[in-house]
Protein backbone atom coordinates (compact mmCIF):
# COMPACT_ATOMS: atom_id res chain seq x y z
CA UNK A 1 0.00 0.00 0.00
CA UNK A 2 1.21 3.53 -0.76
CA UNK A 3 2.25 6.16 1.31
CA UNK A 4 2.20 10.51 1.62
CA UNK A 5 4.29 12.10 1.69
CA UNK A 6 4.52 12.87 5.24
CA UNK A 7 4.12 9.41 5.86
CA UNK A 8 7.47 9.10 3.61
CA UNK A 9 9.37 11.43 5.65
CA UNK A 10 8.56 10.01 8.62
CA UNK A 11 9.92 6.66 7.78
CA UNK A 12 13.28 7.63 6.33
CA UNK A 13 13.56 9.71 9.64
CA UNK A 14 13.00 6.66 11.66
CA UNK A 15 14.77 4.46 9.76
CA UNK A 16 12.08 2.15 8.54
CA UNK A 17 10.88 1.22 5.40
CA UNK A 18 7.34 2.14 6.27
CA UNK A 19 4.96 3.91 8.67
CA UNK A 20 1.64 3.56 9.15
CA UNK A 21 -1.01 6.45 11.10
CA UNK A 22 -0.92 5.29 14.68
CA UNK A 23 2.30 4.20 15.00
CA UNK A 24 4.38 5.74 17.69
CA UNK A 25 8.33 6.73 15.96
CA UNK A 26 11.67 8.08 17.25
CA UNK A 27 12.34 10.79 14.12
CA UNK A 28 15.48 11.81 13.57
CA UNK A 29 15.03 15.68 13.52
CA UNK A 30 16.81 17.87 10.85
CA UNK A 31 15.81 21.24 13.03
CA UNK A 32 14.68 22.29 16.81
CA UNK A 33 13.29 25.75 16.98
CA UNK A 34 12.52 28.31 19.53
CA UNK A 35 11.48 31.32 20.14
CA UNK A 36 12.05 34.11 22.62
CA UNK A 37 8.79 33.16 24.65
CA UNK A 38 9.45 29.37 24.17
CA UNK A 39 13.03 29.21 24.36
CA UNK A 40 13.37 30.09 28.18
CA UNK A 41 11.82 27.45 29.41
CA UNK A 42 13.58 24.89 27.11
CA UNK A 43 16.53 26.16 28.56
CA UNK A 44 15.16 25.61 31.79
CA UNK A 45 14.67 22.17 31.13
CA UNK A 46 18.26 21.34 29.14
CA UNK A 47 19.68 22.87 32.11
CA UNK A 48 18.12 21.23 34.96
CA UNK A 49 18.47 17.42 33.33
CA UNK A 50 21.88 18.46 33.37
CA UNK A 51 23.08 18.49 29.73
CA UNK A 52 26.38 19.07 28.92
CA UNK A 53 25.87 19.84 25.14
CA UNK A 54 23.69 20.21 22.39
CA UNK A 55 23.55 17.58 19.64
CA UNK A 56 23.98 19.65 17.02
CA UNK A 57 24.89 23.71 16.73
CA UNK A 58 23.99 23.35 13.32
CA UNK A 59 20.28 21.98 13.75
CA UNK A 60 19.15 24.86 16.11
CA UNK A 61 17.46 27.71 15.52
CA UNK A 62 16.79 30.41 18.18
CA UNK A 63 14.66 33.35 17.01
CA UNK A 64 13.82 36.14 19.24
CA UNK A 65 10.90 37.36 17.21
CA UNK A 66 7.90 37.86 19.58
CA UNK A 67 8.57 40.81 22.07
CA UNK A 68 11.70 42.18 20.27
CA UNK A 69 13.05 44.55 20.14
CA UNK A 70 12.56 44.01 23.87
CA UNK A 71 9.12 45.94 25.00
CA UNK A 72 9.81 46.00 28.75
CA UNK A 73 12.78 44.51 31.13
CA UNK A 74 11.03 41.09 31.43
CA UNK A 75 11.32 40.46 28.13
CA UNK A 76 14.66 41.41 27.91
CA UNK A 77 15.63 39.49 30.46
CA UNK A 78 13.99 36.31 28.09
CA UNK A 79 15.92 37.55 25.49
CA UNK A 80 19.26 38.11 27.06
CA UNK A 81 18.66 34.06 28.35
CA UNK A 82 18.33 32.91 24.96
CA UNK A 83 21.31 35.23 24.05
CA UNK A 84 23.41 33.72 26.66
CA UNK A 85 22.36 30.45 25.61
CA UNK A 86 23.14 30.72 22.02
CA UNK A 87 26.51 31.74 22.60
CA UNK A 88 27.78 29.28 25.14
CA UNK A 89 26.75 26.89 22.63
CA UNK A 90 27.33 28.38 19.61
CA UNK A 91 24.14 27.88 18.26
CA UNK A 92 24.15 28.66 14.56
CA UNK A 93 21.18 29.95 13.28
CA UNK A 94 20.65 32.91 16.40
CA UNK A 95 19.00 35.80 15.50
CA UNK A 96 19.87 39.01 16.64
CA UNK A 97 17.91 41.51 16.71
CA UNK A 98 18.81 43.77 13.30
CA UNK A 99 19.53 40.53 11.45
CA UNK A 100 16.13 38.57 12.96
CA UNK A 101 12.92 38.43 11.37
CA UNK A 102 9.53 36.40 12.21
CA UNK A 103 10.65 33.20 12.46
CA UNK A 104 8.14 30.97 10.32
CA UNK A 105 9.42 33.78 7.24
CA UNK A 106 12.75 33.88 7.82
CA UNK A 107 13.36 30.32 8.44
CA UNK A 108 12.19 29.30 4.72
CA UNK A 109 13.68 32.61 3.28
CA UNK A 110 17.10 31.67 4.28
CA UNK A 111 17.53 28.11 3.06
CA UNK A 112 17.18 26.54 7.10
CA UNK A 113 14.11 24.63 6.37
CA UNK A 114 14.27 22.36 2.93
CA UNK A 115 12.56 19.93 1.16
CA UNK A 116 12.21 16.11 3.02
CA UNK A 117 13.47 18.04 6.50
CA UNK A 118 11.65 16.43 9.89
CA UNK A 119 11.60 19.77 11.75
CA UNK A 120 9.90 20.30 15.30
CA UNK A 121 9.47 23.92 16.56
CA UNK A 122 8.57 25.37 20.12
CA UNK A 123 6.02 27.57 17.94
CA UNK A 124 2.54 26.12 16.63
CA UNK A 125 3.24 28.12 13.38
CA UNK A 126 5.94 25.53 12.49
CA UNK A 127 3.35 23.71 10.45
CA UNK A 128 4.53 27.07 7.82
CA UNK A 129 7.64 25.21 6.24
CA UNK A 130 4.76 22.05 4.77
CA UNK A 131 4.90 24.40 1.93
CA UNK A 132 8.62 23.23 0.94
CA UNK A 133 7.55 19.63 1.12
CA UNK A 134 9.38 19.33 4.92
CA UNK A 135 7.29 17.47 7.58
CA UNK A 136 7.11 20.26 10.64
CA UNK A 137 4.93 20.67 13.49
CA UNK A 138 4.82 22.75 16.39
CA UNK A 139 5.50 21.24 19.89
CA UNK A 140 5.84 22.54 23.26
CA UNK A 141 9.09 24.26 25.20
CA UNK A 142 9.70 20.39 27.14
CA UNK A 143 9.67 18.66 23.55
CA UNK A 144 12.54 21.09 22.13
CA UNK A 145 14.43 20.76 25.18
CA UNK A 146 14.75 16.37 24.87
CA UNK A 147 15.28 17.21 20.82
CA UNK A 148 17.90 20.03 21.41
CA UNK A 149 19.84 17.20 23.69
CA UNK A 150 18.78 13.92 21.77
CA UNK A 151 18.08 15.52 17.97
CA UNK A 152 15.12 13.10 18.65
CA UNK A 153 11.29 13.61 18.99
CA UNK A 154 8.52 11.23 19.34
CA UNK A 155 5.47 11.40 16.72
CA UNK A 156 2.21 9.34 16.19
CA UNK A 157 1.95 9.25 12.84
CA UNK A 158 -1.37 10.93 12.01
CA UNK A 159 -4.08 10.30 9.66
CA UNK A 160 -4.21 11.77 6.31
CA UNK A 161 -6.77 14.19 4.92
CA UNK A 162 -6.16 15.28 1.40
CA UNK A 163 -8.03 18.68 -0.04
CA UNK A 164 -8.16 18.87 -3.78
CA UNK A 165 -8.64 22.72 -4.88
CA UNK A 166 -10.05 22.80 -8.53
CA UNK A 167 -10.82 25.63 -11.36
CA UNK A 168 -9.37 29.58 -11.62
CA UNK A 169 -8.64 31.90 -8.67
CA UNK A 170 -9.71 35.21 -9.34
CA UNK A 171 -7.49 38.19 -8.85
CA UNK A 172 -7.30 39.29 -5.08
CA UNK A 173 -7.87 35.73 -3.69
CA UNK A 174 -4.81 34.24 -3.16
CA UNK A 175 -3.32 31.41 -0.48
CA UNK A 176 -4.68 33.14 2.18
CA UNK A 177 -8.20 33.01 1.21
CA UNK A 178 -7.70 28.93 0.37
CA UNK A 179 -6.88 28.35 4.01
CA UNK A 180 -9.62 30.61 5.15
CA UNK A 181 -12.13 29.07 3.22
CA UNK A 182 -10.91 25.69 4.06
CA UNK A 183 -11.15 26.07 8.00
CA UNK A 184 -14.93 27.92 7.62
CA UNK A 185 -15.61 24.63 5.79
CA UNK A 186 -14.12 21.72 8.64
CA UNK A 187 -13.91 23.82 11.68
CA UNK A 188 -11.14 24.79 13.69
CA UNK A 189 -10.86 20.95 14.97
CA UNK A 190 -11.39 19.46 11.69
CA UNK A 191 -8.28 18.19 11.29
CA UNK A 192 -7.14 17.80 14.94
CA UNK A 193 -4.03 15.52 15.18
CA UNK A 194 -4.08 14.91 11.32
CA UNK A 195 -1.99 15.85 8.33
CA UNK A 196 -3.46 18.33 5.31
CA UNK A 197 -2.75 17.46 2.32
CA UNK A 198 -3.17 20.13 -0.25
CA UNK A 199 -3.34 19.19 -3.82
CA UNK A 200 -4.95 19.85 -7.41
CA UNK A 201 -4.35 22.05 -10.08
CA UNK A 202 -4.93 25.42 -8.05
CA UNK A 203 -1.87 24.28 -5.66
CA UNK A 204 -0.04 23.19 -8.30
CA UNK A 205 0.19 26.45 -9.86
CA UNK A 206 0.18 28.71 -6.08
CA UNK A 207 3.32 30.44 -5.94
CA UNK A 208 5.72 29.83 -2.87
CA UNK A 209 4.62 32.66 -0.72
CA UNK A 210 1.07 31.95 -1.16
CA UNK A 211 1.58 28.09 0.07
CA UNK A 212 3.65 29.18 2.83
CA UNK A 213 0.43 31.23 4.05
CA UNK A 214 -1.40 28.36 3.28
CA UNK A 215 0.83 25.59 5.35
CA UNK A 216 0.73 28.47 8.20
CA UNK A 217 -2.71 28.21 9.34
CA UNK A 218 -3.06 24.50 9.20
CA UNK A 219 -3.02 24.25 12.56
CA UNK A 220 -6.30 27.04 12.96
CA UNK A 221 -7.89 23.30 11.61
CA UNK A 222 -6.34 21.82 14.28
CA UNK A 223 -3.82 20.00 12.10
CA UNK A 224 -0.52 18.38 12.95
CA UNK A 225 1.08 19.49 9.78
CA UNK A 226 0.05 20.52 6.66
CA UNK A 227 2.12 19.70 3.77
CA UNK A 228 2.08 20.31 -0.31
CA UNK A 229 4.20 18.51 -2.73
CA UNK A 230 7.54 19.84 -3.82
CA UNK A 231 7.60 20.70 -7.64
CA UNK A 232 9.30 23.37 -9.93
CA UNK A 233 7.98 26.25 -7.84
CA UNK A 234 9.77 24.35 -4.59
CA UNK A 235 12.79 23.85 -7.02
CA UNK A 236 13.20 27.00 -8.13
CA UNK A 237 12.43 29.01 -4.80
CA UNK A 238 15.26 26.29 -2.51
CA UNK A 239 18.08 25.90 -5.10
CA UNK A 240 19.86 29.40 -4.64
CA UNK A 241 19.30 29.78 -0.79
CA UNK A 242 19.39 25.78 0.64
CA UNK A 243 21.98 25.71 3.49
CA UNK A 244 21.75 21.55 3.40
CA UNK A 245 21.07 18.70 1.24
CA UNK A 246 17.51 18.72 0.84
CA UNK A 247 15.26 15.79 -0.95
CA UNK A 248 11.72 15.76 -2.71
CA UNK A 249 8.80 13.33 -1.58
CA UNK A 250 6.13 12.57 -3.33
CA UNK A 251 2.73 11.49 -1.94
CA UNK A 252 2.32 7.39 -3.68
CA UNK A 253 -1.24 7.89 -5.91
CA UNK A 254 -2.70 4.95 -3.94
CA UNK A 255 -1.82 6.59 -0.34
CA UNK A 256 -4.46 6.17 1.83
CA UNK A 257 -6.25 8.99 3.32
CA UNK A 258 -9.44 9.06 5.78
CA UNK A 259 -11.08 11.76 4.49
CA UNK A 260 -11.06 13.54 1.33
CA UNK A 261 -12.42 16.88 -0.05
CA UNK A 262 -12.59 18.16 -3.65
CA UNK A 263 -13.61 21.93 -4.19
CA UNK A 264 -13.92 24.29 -7.25
CA UNK A 265 -12.94 27.55 -5.91
CA UNK A 266 -13.49 29.19 -9.63
CA UNK A 267 -15.31 33.02 -8.39
CA UNK A 268 -14.24 32.77 -4.66
CA UNK A 269 -14.28 35.64 -3.28
CA UNK A 270 -11.80 37.39 -1.07
CA UNK A 271 -12.38 35.54 2.38
CA UNK A 272 -12.79 37.09 5.67
CA UNK A 273 -12.70 35.02 9.63
CA UNK A 274 -14.65 37.13 11.64
CA UNK A 275 -14.20 37.34 15.86
CA UNK A 276 -13.83 35.11 17.24
CA UNK A 277 -12.24 32.05 15.31
CA UNK A 278 -10.65 31.55 12.50
CA UNK A 279 -13.53 29.08 11.06
CA UNK A 280 -15.98 32.21 11.02
CA UNK A 281 -15.39 32.86 7.64
CA UNK A 282 -17.29 34.75 5.50
CA UNK A 283 -16.79 36.27 1.82
CA UNK A 284 -15.93 40.06 1.69
CA UNK A 285 -19.10 41.35 0.07
CA UNK A 286 -20.52 40.09 3.40
CA UNK A 287 -18.59 42.51 5.80
CA UNK A 288 -18.54 45.53 3.80
CA UNK A 289 -20.73 47.50 6.36
CA UNK A 290 -18.04 46.93 9.62
CA UNK A 291 -15.96 50.20 10.42
CA UNK A 292 -12.52 49.13 11.71
CA UNK A 293 -10.26 51.31 13.61
CA UNK A 294 -6.94 50.11 13.05
CA UNK A 295 -5.26 47.49 10.28
CA UNK A 296 -2.32 45.34 10.57
CA UNK A 297 -0.25 43.97 7.80
CA UNK A 298 2.16 41.68 8.87
CA UNK A 299 2.74 38.48 10.48
CA UNK A 300 4.64 35.04 9.95
CA UNK A 301 1.11 34.58 7.35
CA UNK A 302 1.47 37.28 5.33
CA UNK A 303 4.50 39.65 5.98
CA UNK A 304 6.35 38.55 3.23
CA UNK A 305 7.36 40.77 -0.18
CA UNK A 306 4.22 39.36 -2.31
CA UNK A 307 2.17 40.75 0.76
CA UNK A 308 3.55 44.38 1.14
CA UNK A 309 3.59 44.27 -3.01
CA UNK A 310 0.17 43.55 -2.69
CA UNK A 311 -0.86 46.01 -0.51
CA UNK A 312 1.22 48.80 -1.77
CA UNK A 313 -0.75 48.27 -4.70
CA UNK A 314 -3.76 49.51 -3.45
CA UNK A 315 -2.19 51.73 -1.13
CA UNK A 316 -0.63 53.83 -4.17
CA UNK A 317 -1.40 57.29 -4.40
CA UNK A 318 -4.31 56.73 -1.88
CA UNK A 319 -4.62 57.57 2.01
CA UNK A 320 -5.64 55.60 5.22
CA UNK A 321 -8.80 57.03 6.57
CA UNK A 322 -9.00 59.65 9.13
CA UNK A 323 -9.14 58.02 12.49
CA UNK A 324 -7.54 54.23 11.12
CA UNK A 325 -3.97 53.68 11.61
CA UNK A 326 -2.41 50.79 9.70
CA UNK A 327 0.48 49.39 10.74
CA UNK A 328 2.68 47.82 7.86
CA UNK A 329 5.63 45.27 9.72
CA UNK A 330 7.59 43.77 7.01
CA UNK A 331 8.20 40.17 8.27
CA UNK A 332 12.04 39.82 7.64
CA UNK A 333 15.24 42.29 7.38
CA UNK A 334 15.42 41.04 3.83
CA UNK A 335 11.71 41.87 3.05
CA UNK A 336 12.00 45.17 4.30
CA UNK A 337 14.99 45.84 2.00
CA UNK A 338 13.36 44.63 -0.67
CA UNK A 339 10.25 46.47 -0.15
CA UNK A 340 12.20 49.61 0.71
CA UNK A 341 14.37 49.00 -2.78
CA UNK A 342 11.10 48.30 -4.66
CA UNK A 343 9.63 52.00 -3.40
CA UNK A 344 7.00 50.06 -1.30
CA UNK A 345 7.67 51.79 1.78
CA UNK A 346 7.53 54.71 0.09
CA UNK A 347 4.41 54.27 -0.79
CA UNK A 348 3.17 53.24 2.82
CA UNK A 349 4.71 55.92 4.43
CA UNK A 350 3.23 58.34 1.86
CA UNK A 351 -0.58 56.71 2.53
CA UNK A 352 -0.14 57.77 6.35
CA UNK A 353 1.00 54.14 7.28
CA UNK A 354 2.98 53.16 10.27
CA UNK A 355 6.38 51.04 9.19
CA UNK A 356 7.86 49.16 11.78
CA UNK A 357 11.20 46.81 11.93
CA UNK A 358 10.36 43.13 11.77
CA UNK A 359 8.42 41.78 15.10
CA UNK A 360 5.60 39.74 15.45
CA UNK A 361 4.29 42.53 17.62
CA UNK A 362 0.87 42.73 17.57
CA UNK A 363 -0.03 39.17 16.28
CA UNK A 364 -0.20 38.14 19.73
CA UNK A 365 -0.80 41.11 21.16
CA UNK A 366 2.36 41.97 22.27
CA UNK A 367 3.40 45.06 21.59
CA UNK A 368 3.52 47.85 18.44
CA UNK A 369 -0.07 48.11 18.14
CA UNK A 370 -2.76 46.77 21.03
CA UNK A 371 -6.12 47.07 20.48
CA UNK A 372 -8.40 49.47 22.93
CA UNK A 373 -11.84 47.91 24.25
CA UNK A 374 -14.51 48.18 21.52
CA UNK A 375 -11.71 48.89 18.82
CA UNK A 376 -11.89 46.55 15.63
CA UNK A 377 -8.61 45.61 13.48
CA UNK A 378 -8.89 43.93 10.05
CA UNK A 379 -5.26 41.70 10.32
CA UNK A 380 -3.24 39.85 7.80
CA UNK A 381 -2.05 37.08 10.78
CA UNK A 382 -3.83 33.88 11.25
CA UNK A 383 -5.52 34.38 15.00
CA UNK A 384 -8.61 36.44 16.04
CA UNK A 385 -9.28 34.74 19.58
CA UNK A 386 -10.58 37.35 22.30
CA UNK A 387 -8.13 39.37 23.41
CA UNK A 388 -5.50 38.28 20.94
CA UNK A 389 -4.51 41.80 19.92
CA UNK A 390 -5.57 43.89 22.93
CA UNK A 391 -8.16 44.17 25.36
CA UNK A 392 -10.94 41.27 25.82
CA UNK A 393 -13.42 43.51 23.93
CA UNK A 394 -11.48 44.47 21.08
CA UNK A 395 -12.24 42.43 17.64
CA UNK A 396 -10.23 40.81 15.05
CA UNK A 397 -11.10 40.15 11.29
CA UNK A 398 -8.25 38.06 9.62
CA UNK A 399 -7.68 38.68 5.84
CA UNK A 400 -5.59 38.80 3.20
CA UNK A 401 -2.91 41.94 2.72
CA UNK A 402 -4.87 43.41 -0.68
CA UNK A 403 -8.46 43.28 1.69
CA UNK A 404 -6.13 44.53 4.55
CA UNK A 405 -5.16 48.03 2.59
CA UNK A 406 -8.33 48.68 0.57
CA UNK A 407 -9.90 48.81 4.16
CA UNK A 408 -7.52 51.04 5.67
CA UNK A 409 -8.66 53.46 3.09
CA UNK A 410 -12.03 53.37 3.72
CA UNK A 411 -12.28 52.57 7.22
CA UNK A 412 -14.40 49.46 6.69
CA UNK A 413 -13.77 46.00 5.59
CA UNK A 414 -13.49 46.68 1.84
CA UNK A 415 -13.23 44.50 -1.46
CA UNK A 416 -9.91 45.20 -3.06
CA UNK A 417 -11.71 46.03 -6.67
CA UNK A 418 -13.77 49.02 -5.16
CA UNK A 419 -10.21 50.73 -4.20
CA UNK A 420 -8.11 49.41 -7.10
CA UNK A 421 -7.74 52.02 -9.41
CA UNK B 1 -3.58 9.09 41.38
CA UNK B 2 -6.88 9.94 42.92
CA UNK B 3 -7.90 13.25 42.98
CA UNK B 4 -11.17 15.15 44.35
CA UNK B 5 -12.29 18.90 43.66
CA UNK B 6 -14.35 21.27 42.62
CA UNK B 7 -15.41 21.69 38.83
CA UNK B 8 -15.03 24.50 36.58
CA UNK B 9 -16.74 24.76 33.29
CA UNK B 10 -16.27 26.06 30.05
CA UNK B 11 -17.67 25.37 26.27
CA UNK B 12 -15.92 24.51 23.10
CA UNK B 13 -12.55 25.67 21.69
CA UNK B 14 -10.74 27.03 24.38
CA UNK B 15 -7.37 28.27 23.40
CA UNK B 16 -4.30 29.24 24.88
CA UNK B 17 -4.52 32.97 24.76
CA UNK B 18 -7.52 32.44 27.38
CA UNK B 19 -5.50 29.63 29.33
CA UNK B 20 -2.55 32.82 29.67
CA UNK B 21 -2.94 35.61 27.34
CA UNK B 22 0.34 36.74 25.41
CA UNK B 23 0.61 39.78 27.48
CA UNK B 24 1.71 38.06 30.44
CA UNK B 25 4.38 35.61 28.17
CA UNK B 26 7.21 37.83 29.45
CA UNK B 27 7.61 35.85 32.11
CA UNK B 28 7.81 31.60 32.54
CA UNK B 29 7.32 32.06 36.29
CA UNK B 30 4.48 29.33 37.23
CA UNK B 31 3.34 31.23 40.12
CA UNK B 32 3.08 34.60 37.82
CA UNK B 33 1.37 32.33 35.03
CA UNK B 34 -1.16 30.79 37.56
CA UNK B 35 -1.63 34.12 38.66
CA UNK B 36 -3.14 35.00 35.64
CA UNK B 37 -4.45 31.57 34.24
CA UNK B 38 -7.94 31.77 32.38
CA UNK B 39 -8.37 35.66 33.23
CA UNK B 40 -9.98 36.66 30.16
CA UNK B 41 -12.37 33.97 29.72
CA UNK B 42 -13.30 33.74 33.33
CA UNK B 43 -12.13 36.88 35.55
CA UNK B 44 -13.12 34.84 38.67
CA UNK B 45 -11.05 31.85 37.93
CA UNK B 46 -8.00 32.97 39.66
CA UNK B 47 -9.99 33.97 43.35
CA UNK B 48 -12.18 31.02 42.94
CA UNK B 49 -10.07 28.09 42.63
CA UNK B 50 -8.45 25.73 45.38
CA UNK B 51 -5.97 23.13 45.77
CA UNK B 52 -7.35 20.28 43.81
CA UNK B 53 -10.26 21.64 41.78
CA UNK B 54 -11.00 20.49 38.27
CA UNK B 55 -11.29 22.33 34.70
CA UNK B 56 -14.01 20.79 32.70
CA UNK B 57 -14.59 21.31 29.31
CA UNK B 58 -15.59 20.39 26.08
CA UNK B 59 -14.55 20.39 22.33
CA UNK B 60 -10.54 20.73 21.26
CA UNK B 61 -9.57 22.34 24.96
CA UNK B 62 -6.21 24.31 24.38
CA UNK B 63 -6.10 25.15 20.82
CA UNK B 64 -4.07 27.80 19.16
CA UNK B 65 -0.85 28.71 20.66
CA UNK B 66 1.91 25.71 21.82
CA UNK B 67 2.82 28.03 24.81
CA UNK B 68 3.91 25.53 27.24
CA UNK B 69 2.91 28.45 29.78
CA UNK B 70 -0.62 27.07 29.14
CA UNK B 71 -0.23 23.25 31.35
CA UNK B 72 1.92 25.11 33.22
CA UNK B 73 -0.32 27.78 34.69
CA UNK B 74 -3.57 25.26 34.81
CA UNK B 75 -1.22 22.95 36.86
CA UNK B 76 0.72 25.46 38.88
CA UNK B 77 -2.82 27.28 40.08
CA UNK B 78 -3.49 23.71 41.59
CA UNK B 79 -5.63 22.18 38.76
CA UNK B 80 -5.33 18.70 39.76
CA UNK B 81 -6.88 17.62 36.19
CA UNK B 82 -8.49 18.36 33.00
CA UNK B 83 -11.56 16.78 31.94
CA UNK B 84 -12.32 17.45 27.84
CA UNK B 85 -14.37 15.47 24.93
CA UNK B 86 -10.97 15.97 23.14
CA UNK B 87 -7.74 18.63 23.53
CA UNK B 88 -5.86 20.24 20.91
CA UNK B 89 -2.54 18.37 20.07
CA UNK B 90 0.05 20.12 21.59
CA UNK B 91 -1.66 20.77 24.49
CA UNK B 92 -1.99 17.24 24.78
CA UNK B 93 1.33 16.57 24.32
CA UNK B 94 2.73 19.44 26.50
CA UNK B 95 0.63 18.48 29.44
CA UNK B 96 2.20 14.86 28.82
CA UNK B 97 5.46 16.68 29.12
CA UNK B 98 4.94 18.22 31.89
CA UNK B 99 2.74 15.85 34.34
CA UNK B 100 -0.70 17.78 34.06
CA UNK B 101 -2.94 15.03 33.82
CA UNK B 102 -5.94 15.14 31.05
CA UNK B 103 -8.71 12.89 29.93
CA UNK B 104 -10.65 12.59 27.34
CA UNK B 105 -14.10 11.44 28.26
CA UNK B 106 -16.95 13.66 25.92
CA UNK B 107 -19.53 11.81 28.40
CA UNK B 108 -18.35 13.14 31.57
CA UNK B 109 -17.46 16.70 30.37
CA UNK B 110 -21.00 16.84 29.13
CA UNK B 111 -22.68 15.60 32.43
CA UNK B 112 -19.87 17.90 34.51
CA UNK B 113 -21.72 21.15 35.67
CA UNK B 114 -19.73 24.45 37.44
CA UNK B 115 -19.75 24.03 40.78
CA UNK B 116 -20.14 19.71 40.84
CA UNK B 117 -17.96 18.45 43.23
CA UNK B 118 -16.02 15.54 41.07
CA UNK B 119 -14.23 12.42 41.74
CA UNK B 120 -11.61 11.01 39.67
CA UNK B 121 -9.75 7.99 39.91
CA UNK B 122 -6.52 7.54 37.23
CA UNK B 123 -5.32 4.79 37.44
CA UNK B 124 -9.34 2.93 37.54
CA UNK B 125 -10.08 5.15 34.71
CA UNK B 126 -13.11 6.26 36.63
CA UNK B 127 -14.68 9.69 37.08
CA UNK B 128 -17.56 9.96 39.63
CA UNK B 129 -19.94 13.35 39.75
CA UNK B 130 -21.37 13.47 43.09
CA UNK B 131 -24.26 16.19 42.20
CA UNK B 132 -25.42 13.78 39.59
CA UNK B 133 -24.28 10.75 41.07
CA UNK B 134 -23.27 9.38 37.33
CA UNK B 135 -20.20 7.54 37.32
CA UNK B 136 -18.23 7.33 33.85
CA UNK B 137 -15.34 5.25 32.64
CA UNK B 138 -12.45 6.66 30.08
CA UNK B 139 -9.69 4.88 28.12
CA UNK B 140 -6.54 5.29 29.97
CA UNK B 141 -3.97 7.24 27.92
CA UNK B 142 -1.66 5.65 25.79
CA UNK B 143 1.37 3.06 27.38
CA UNK B 144 4.01 5.62 25.73
CA UNK B 145 2.75 8.33 27.51
CA UNK B 146 2.01 6.60 30.27
CA UNK B 147 5.71 5.64 31.11
CA UNK B 148 6.70 9.72 30.09
CA UNK B 149 4.26 10.04 33.44
CA UNK B 150 5.36 7.90 35.23
CA UNK B 151 9.09 8.73 34.80
CA UNK B 152 7.90 12.21 35.89
CA UNK B 153 7.69 14.19 32.88
CA UNK B 154 9.39 13.86 29.12
CA UNK B 155 13.01 15.97 30.36
CA UNK B 156 13.38 12.18 33.12
CA UNK B 157 12.25 9.76 30.53
CA UNK B 158 14.96 10.79 28.32
CA UNK B 159 17.51 11.10 30.58
CA UNK B 160 16.48 7.55 31.99
CA UNK B 161 16.65 6.23 28.32
CA UNK B 162 20.00 8.26 27.24
CA UNK B 163 21.77 6.84 30.68
CA UNK B 164 20.57 3.01 29.94
CA UNK B 165 21.84 3.46 26.46
CA UNK B 166 25.66 4.86 27.75
CA UNK B 167 25.60 1.48 29.92
CA UNK B 168 25.12 -0.85 26.81
S1 LIG C 1 3.66 36.41 13.70
FE1 LIG C 1 2.09 35.83 15.17
S2 LIG C 1 1.51 33.75 14.68
FE2 LIG C 1 3.45 34.19 13.64
S3 LIG C 1 5.04 33.44 15.04
FE3 LIG C 1 4.69 35.59 15.50
S4 LIG C 1 3.13 35.62 17.12
FE4 LIG C 1 3.12 33.59 16.21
Amino acid sequence: MGMTITEKILAEHCGQKEVRPGQLINARLDLCLANDITAPIAIDEFEKAGAAKVFDREKIALVPDHFTPNKDIKSAEQAAQLRRFARKHQIKYYFEVGEMGVEHALLPEQGIVLPGDCIIGADSHTCTYGALGAFSTGVGSTDVAAGMITGEAWFKVPEQMKFNYKGKLSKWVGGKDLILFTIGKIGVDGALYRTMNFTGPVIQSLPMEDRLALCNMAIEAGGKNGIIEPDEITEEYVHLRARHAYKFFKSDTDAKYVESYDWNVTNMEPQVAFPHLPSNVHPVSKASDITIDQVFIGSCTNGRLSDLRLAASILKGNSVAKFVRCIVIPATQLVYRQAMEEGLIAIFLDAGCAVCTPTCGPCLGGHMGILAAGERCVATSNRNFVGRMGHVKSEIYLANAAVAAASAITGRITHPEEVAK
Amino acid sequence: MKFKGKAFKYGDNVNTDEIIPARYLNSSDPEWLAAHCMEDIDADFVKAKKKGDIIAARKNFGCGSSREHAPIAIKAAGISCVIADTFARIFYRNAINIGLPIIECPKAAADIEAGDAVEVDLAKGSIKNQRSGHTFKFEPMPPFAQEIIAAGGLMKYVMNKMKKEAKK
